[in-house]
């Protein structure tokens, strides 16, 4: 594996299956009383956060604790950063205290690679403004794989603003990487130019393709996208869109419904969906700290994990 | 060659040199003019050429000199040590300074300043409107009629997005035949754009920058410089369709000039994902932005053929702290004065697309001709100025920039291998550079 995780697309199809396969051991950690294993203890684990995320930020730090590492978060606000210092500053203060690995969220696309030129330890991607959001990813690909098996050849709908969400472009690359057929679902206005070189297929019609699909992944989409005028109202958006009971029974049975979070329930996702018990939501959540557990566990070469569980 | 030469009483010998790669010949300069092109000429002073191609100085339409205002990124001083390494005899320092050159005061003092460096001429550009602020015309007629003598007016950085105001601004600068140069991009279009918008932005998760933005802009300028009879020069042309557009527009007879950067004949969108430098890395960050392989290969076509008329460098120069953040909060620009004529060379040159005349008319005669520069871009013949620089296109070399003169370092070729070297800069019979030092 690299040093790094920025992008999907580090990931070769060995090392996904790898990261899922500990992900499959770890969890059972997760079902013991004491959820804790003493392997990243002495190792220090910074929460690099420009943007407020308490979801990802706990997720990554339950999953450092839960590897006994020592955790430090880092707040962009009320920081040094809001009075003005670089990234660069920042990385080379973390640099000076020595941190192992620094997990990154930051609003700007590319942020971690800059990062990761000036910082020694490992760089773990938690999203970068439009760009990817990799351990996304591998929650998703664990979550479905637990309920569906493997991935080859499974057909996966991921429907909202593509254009805008890095949780489409990691999941797009892991998947294809996992052997899975990714559709991604969006009126038009929400792709980019050029999506036709990503390796899946792209659909204006979500009741078109529910009915081939083995997960159906709704995004969350951003109110303020509706002013710059991607879509003409919120109804519009959820009537075309929007997954609800009766989109859901065009679905093959054993089909699930997915959300990365937050929803906005009524918009891209009815309640009654969301709460069905075809819904991994709440699932993803807790799969999400046992992915990354994984990801600093392999990042930050633990020990042999035989012994330990 | 040696450092005592300048002393030009009893003028210099330029001992066979390649004049626009042709046959080596002598050339004899004195009181600031050429005075003899021929064999074995005898003068006070010699200065070694053999192999050495010979051009008219060059002159570049477009330089952020950063003077006043961003004196930590660029002087006029430093910007024009930089020009004369560059093979550069005279700039058009680009109005976006602050205070914003659009009086005539501001426009003489970067002129002045220029006189004082004496390392190349400084012609200023007048800005099109207020603090370019695209709302109403500045005083165009003061900055012609004034010292600097402006006939280039641009807003440059940004768009004369206004079709009314930028009617105006075309009309009015036929009564002192000035010409306006306009940084074509539409601004809705490209509202917090970061990239060239193409498979590369989409997958990088960067705000794109569409061909659009700058294809239109050229066309309706086109269409409003036919209808009022002015005459028009697009910056800083980026894509295959602003070539087609250009192309249509000359077919017309239409008065229309357009530029290109050297990065924009050689580098592409796909350095931003991948590089020698790194994912992301803001040192290929430049408006308008790198393109695609099939726009360079328009561009290179176009400049063979003559649809773009001259290169020019857009040289923008950045303090480190500006480059050195994330892409988003980068600055936008890169320098160029230094590796102009290489990357023309490599892209142009060695490609087999352009001889060294064309060169020399690309860079040097079209160039001085779109900005009514006096005694600057004559052909290499007696009684012409003095303006003069030898190249030796024999040698390959890593850019370095920390030799550079410009007080940036923010090159997109650093690492990069590229041919030649500016041996020698002459302007008006005075060396600025010998020996590719300066004097």
């Amino acid at each position: 594996m690299k040093r790094h995780l920025i992008s999907a697309a580090d990931l070769t199809r060995d090392d996904a299956l790898l990261i899922l396969d500990t992900a499959d051991e770890l969890a059972k950690i997760s079902e013991r009383s004491i959820k804790k294993l003493p392997t990243l203890r002495g190792r220090t684990v910074v929460n690099l956060f420009f943007e407020d995320s308490t979801r990802t930020r706990i997720s990554f730090e339950a999953a450092a604790k839960r590897l006994s590492a020592d955790v430090i978060n880092f707040s962009a606000k009320g920081s040094s950063v809001s009075k003005g210092e670089s990234l660069k500053d920042t990385a080379l203060t973390l640099e000076a205290m020595g941190a192992d690995a620094v997990v990154i969220r930051h609003g700007a696309s590319g942020a971690p690679y800059r990062l990761a030129g000036w910082v020694r330890g490992s760089v773990v991607n938690a999203g970068d403004g439009t760009h990817e959001h990799p351990t996304q990813a591998l929650l998703d690909a664990f979550t479905m794989r637990r309920r569906l098996g493997a991935l080859d050849g499974r057909k996966i709908t991921i429907v909202g603003d593509v254009l805008h969400s890095r949780v489409a472009r990691s999941n797009v690359l892991l998947l294809a990487t996992l052997g899975a057929e990714v559709t991604l679902v969006a009126p038009p206005t929400l792709f980019p130019v050029q999506v036709g070189s990503w390796p899946c297929e792209v659909s204006y019609d979500l009741d078109a393709v529910l009915p081939k699909s083995d997960v159906v992944m709704m995004l969350r989409v951003q109110r303020e996208r509706m002013n710059a005028a991607f879509f003409p109202t919120e109804r519009e958006y959820s009537r075309r869109y929007g997954l609800d009971r009766d989109r859901v029974a065009k679905m093959p049975d054993h089909a699930i419904v997915m959300h990365p979070g937050p929803m906005n329930r009524g918009m891209e996702i009815a309640a009654e969906v969301a709460d069905s018990p075809r819904s991994t939501i709440v699932e993803q959540v807790a799969n999400g700290v046992t992915a990354r557990m994984a990801v600093l566990y392999l990042l930050l070469g633990g020990a042999d994990l035989g012994g330990e569980i | 060659m040696n450092d005592r030469i300048g002393a030009t009483r009893d003028g210099i010998v330029i001992r066979g040199a390649r004049i626009l790669g042709g046959e080596p010949a002598d050339i004899l300069i004195r009181d600031g003019l050429l005075v003899e092109i021929g064999q074995g000429l005898t003068g006070g002073e010699t200065v070694e050429a053999e192999g050495l191609i010979a051009l008219p100085g060059l002159v570049d339409l477009h330089t952020h000199l950063r003077e006043p205002g961003r004196e930590d990124a660029e002087t006029v001083d430093t910007g024009t040590r930089a020009a004369a390494l560059g093979g550069y005899t005279a700039v058009h320092a680009m109005a976006n300074t602050e205070p914003v050159a659009d009086t005539a005061g501001v426009v003489e003092q970067v002129w002045r300043l220029g006189q004082e460096a004496g390392h190349c001429d400084v012609q200023p550009v007048g800005a099109v409107t207020v603090g370019l602020g695209g709302e109403r015309l500045a005083e165009l007629g003061a900055m012609a009629d004034s010292a600097a003598r402006v006939r280039v007016f641009s807003d440059d950085g940004k768009c004369v997005s206004d079709a009314v105001l930028m009617r105006r601004a075309l009309e009015y600068v036929k009564a002192f035949d000035g010409v306006v140069a306009q940084h074509a991009q539409e601004p809705r279009l490209t509202a917090g754009a970061q990239m060239n918008e193409g498979a590369v932005s989409g997958r990088l998760g960067l705000t794109g920058w569409p061909a659009v933005a700058e294809e239109a802009i050229i066309a309706r300028d086109c269409l409003l410089a036919a209808h009022v009879g002015s005459r028009l020069h697009i910056c800083h042309v980026s894509t295959a369709g602003s070539v087609e557009i250009i192309r249509w527009a000359k077919s017309k007879g239409w008065d229309v000039t357009a530029e290109v950067t050297p990065h924009h004949l050689l580098l592409t969108d796909d350095l931003v994902e991948d590089s020698p430098v790194g994912s992301y890395n803001p040192i290929y960050k430049v408006n308008p932005p790198l393109r695609t392989r099939a726009d360079v290969e328009a561009l290179r076509e176009a400049l063979a053929d003559g649809t773009i008329d001259c290169v020019a460098t857009d040289h923008a120069p950045h303090p480190v702290e500006d480059k050195e953040t994330e892409w988003a909060a980068a600055a936008m620009g890169m320098i160029g004065l230094e590796t102009a004529l290489a990357v023309v060379q490599e892209a142009m040159v060695d490609t087999g697309l352009l001889d060294w005349a064309g060169v020399a008319e690309r860079m040097s005669l079209a160039p001085a001709r779109i900005g009514r520069l006096q005694g600057h871009g004559r052909p290499i013949e007696a009684g012409a100025p003095a303006n003069i620089t030898l190249y030796d296109p024999s040698v390959r070399a890593a850019v370095d920039p920390a030799g550079y003169a410009s007080k940036s370092r923010n090159t997109p070729y650093e690492g990069l291998t590229l041919p030649g070297r500016v041996v020698a800069t002459f302007l008006r019979g005075r060396p600025t550079v010998l020996d590719g030092k300066l004097t």
